[in-house]
């Protein structure tokens, strides 16, 4: 059964096509990965789907609610942790996540226990009230995905999971995801731009270009089609995207926004 | 998952507006007060974190009324009537300090946008209008420290402060209302501009003139015609006049009544206009 599903999802900005006529649909329980190099149009899929933007044309159902007529069911069943930092620095661990409890009408009766025991889910009992501030780059991702699941969605949103992660808290971010599958069967959608974090992680993927869907399939179906022995996900990659010298890594915006969040995850 | 909402027919979900829902009105707007509360409680759990502001906060007011007061008072050049200038001009500052606090307060949304933070709040089930509320709310809740130093300040320099309890309960609701006001115009600058730099030009550019263009340290009837017209579509002029009135005593409780109204019109307007702005900060 699809959870997910896309139909000639579109998104304008003037002229350009940001997204161009997306068709996708994406089975309970899988993990699916949006590839693409930086202006493909992943970040602003995920806008859409999250009900940040609305879509120019087309439609997209998340279990069965209709982004754009339904959006706030849609945010009921959907949680999302931004590619940026999105956990509050100033305020604790506990606090960011008693704060979104109360915003997701979790029951008062056991929204501490709950907070306690996503804290605790994600490795975090022990620096649940110290500041964020003095947290490590890899307990913040754990933290913001703690947050993300507190009202238990049946979908997951995770815009570059691993991004300015040092391997080794790369490897933790992973792990989680696995055992959130198999623990509670989480449905999740991320982007990233690591072929090997795809490769390991997700179930099937689809790849960008230019706004557009260019392949779809299971890592092992992509590597298999592009014709080449002992190929990998980062060739596949290269074959649908071809030359990234030309015009691609984003606008300088984007560039600050990025460095700037490797830096503080780091 | 709990989605009560769910018990309600589909049909009637999809367009609320077609039909006139007493209960499921009061059931909106006992969530939106909710999360509009806990908007504001996370606002305050960080300052109680740090809570160095409340202090800053406290400079400019003590330099307006100890410099600028002190010397404008021996001038006698502004005429204020039986007041002294220094009682003219104390409600003045405490309106006038709120004022430049709450002007560049929207610099944060700036700052939370180019984080994820504002994403995170907008793809959750809290209405626009709740986290604009909040936002305001808590930014009328620091300014009452500045209310706090203007009255000692007050005190220590002979200002004739009203003492009754209706009018100091007035007092801090006007620096509530005006605080929240002005900080919601700032919300709306910085969806606007979205760059802080822009925002910092633009805050700067607007305060000189919100504040010389009111009653806050002269008389309307002083000013030029011109002028005149900007001080009394000026929201400061009816929140400094406001203050006046009820920190000094001797206000008529129409006149009273008509600034908050204006205060308060004013208010949901701009609120109404950040409401629809703030989701497009992220686009």
């Amino acid at each position: 059964m699809s959870i997910l599903e896309t139909r000639a999802l579109t998104r304008r900005f003037g002229d350009l096509t940001a997204v161009d006529s997306l068709t996708l649909s994406i089975e309970a329980g899988e993990i699916f990965g949006l590839l693409g190099p930086n202006g493909a149009g992943k970040s602003t899929t995920i806008k859409m789907l999250t009900t940040l933007l609305p879509p120019t044309s087309g439609e997209a159902r998340i279990a069965g609610f209709d982004i754009a007529r339904r959006a706030a069911d849609v945010r009921r069943v959907i949680g999302y942790v931004p590619q940026m930092l999105s956990a509050d620095g100033t305020l604790s661990g506990f606090e960011n996540l008693l704060i979104m409890a109360k915003l997701y009408d979790l029951p008062r009766a056991d929204r501490v226990k709950r907070v306690r025991d996503a804290l605790a889910f994600m490795g975090l009992g022990d620096s649940a009230d110290k500041l964020v501030r003095t947290y490590s780059g890899g307990m913040i991702r754990r933290l913001e995905i703690a947050q993300a699941l507190l009202h238990h969605p049946p979908m997951l949103f995770l815009d570059e999971p691993t991004v300015g992660l040092d391997p080794g808290a790369r490897r933790a971010v992973w792990e989680l995801i696995r055992q959130l599958i198999s623990d509670k069967g989480t449905t999740i959608l991320l982007t990233t731009h690591l072929m090997e974090e795809a490769d390991a992680l997700c179930d099937r993927v689809a790849i960008m270009h230019l706004g557009k869907v260019v392949a779809t399939g299971t890592p092992q179906q992509l590597k298999d089609a592009i014709g080449r022995d002992g190929a990998t996900l980062d060739d596949v990659f290269i074959h649908y995207t071809g030359d990234q010298l030309l015009d691609s890594g984003g606008n300088y915006r984007d560039t600050t926004r990025a460095r700037r969040t490797a830096r503080r995850m780091g | 998952m709990t989605q009560p909402e769910h018990a309600v027919p589909p049909a009637a979900w999809a367009e609320p507006a077609q039909r006139f829902d007493l209960a499921g009105m009061g059931r909106y707007l006992v969530r939106f007060v909710k999360k509009t509360l806990v908007i504001a409680e996370l606002e305050a759990r960080k300052l109680r974190h740090d809570p160095t502001e409340l202090f800053t906060r406290a400079v400019q007011p003590a330099l307006w009324l100890l410099v600028f007061g002190q010397v404008f008072t021996r001038t006698r050049a502004i005429p204020t009537g039986d007041l002294s200038y220094m009682d003219f001009m104390a409600p003045g500052i405490l309106a006038q300090s709120v004022l430049f606090i709450a002007i560049f307060s929207g610099i944060t949304v700036i700052w939370e946008c180019d984080l994820g933070i504002v994403h995170k709040f907008l793809a959750s089930p809290t209405p626009r209008t709740a986290l604009v509320v909040g936002k305001a709310l808590s930014a009328g809740v620091r300014a009452l420290s500045q209310a706090l130093i203007v009255f000692l300040l007050s005190i220590l320099l002979g200002v004739k402060i009203n003492w009754n309890p209706l009018a100091l309960l007035g007092v801090l609701l006007a620096v509530v209302l005006g605080s929240g006001l002005f900080s919601t115009f700032s919300l709306i600058i910085a969806c606007l501009v979205k760059t802080r730099e822009r925002f910092m030009g633009i805050g700067q550019v607007l305060t000189m003139p919100l504040f010389f263009a009111s009653n806050a340290i002269y008389p309307v009837e002083i000013m030029p015609g011109w002028l005149q017209v900007l001080a009394r579509v000026n929201p400061l002029s009816y929140q400094v006049d406001l203050l006046r009135g009820l920190m000094l005593g001797g206000i008529e409780p129409g006149a009273a009544l008509l600034d908050f109204g204006v205060l308060l019109a004013v208010f949901v307007i701009l609120i109404a206009i950040a409401a629809r702005l703030y989701p497009r900060v992220v686009i």
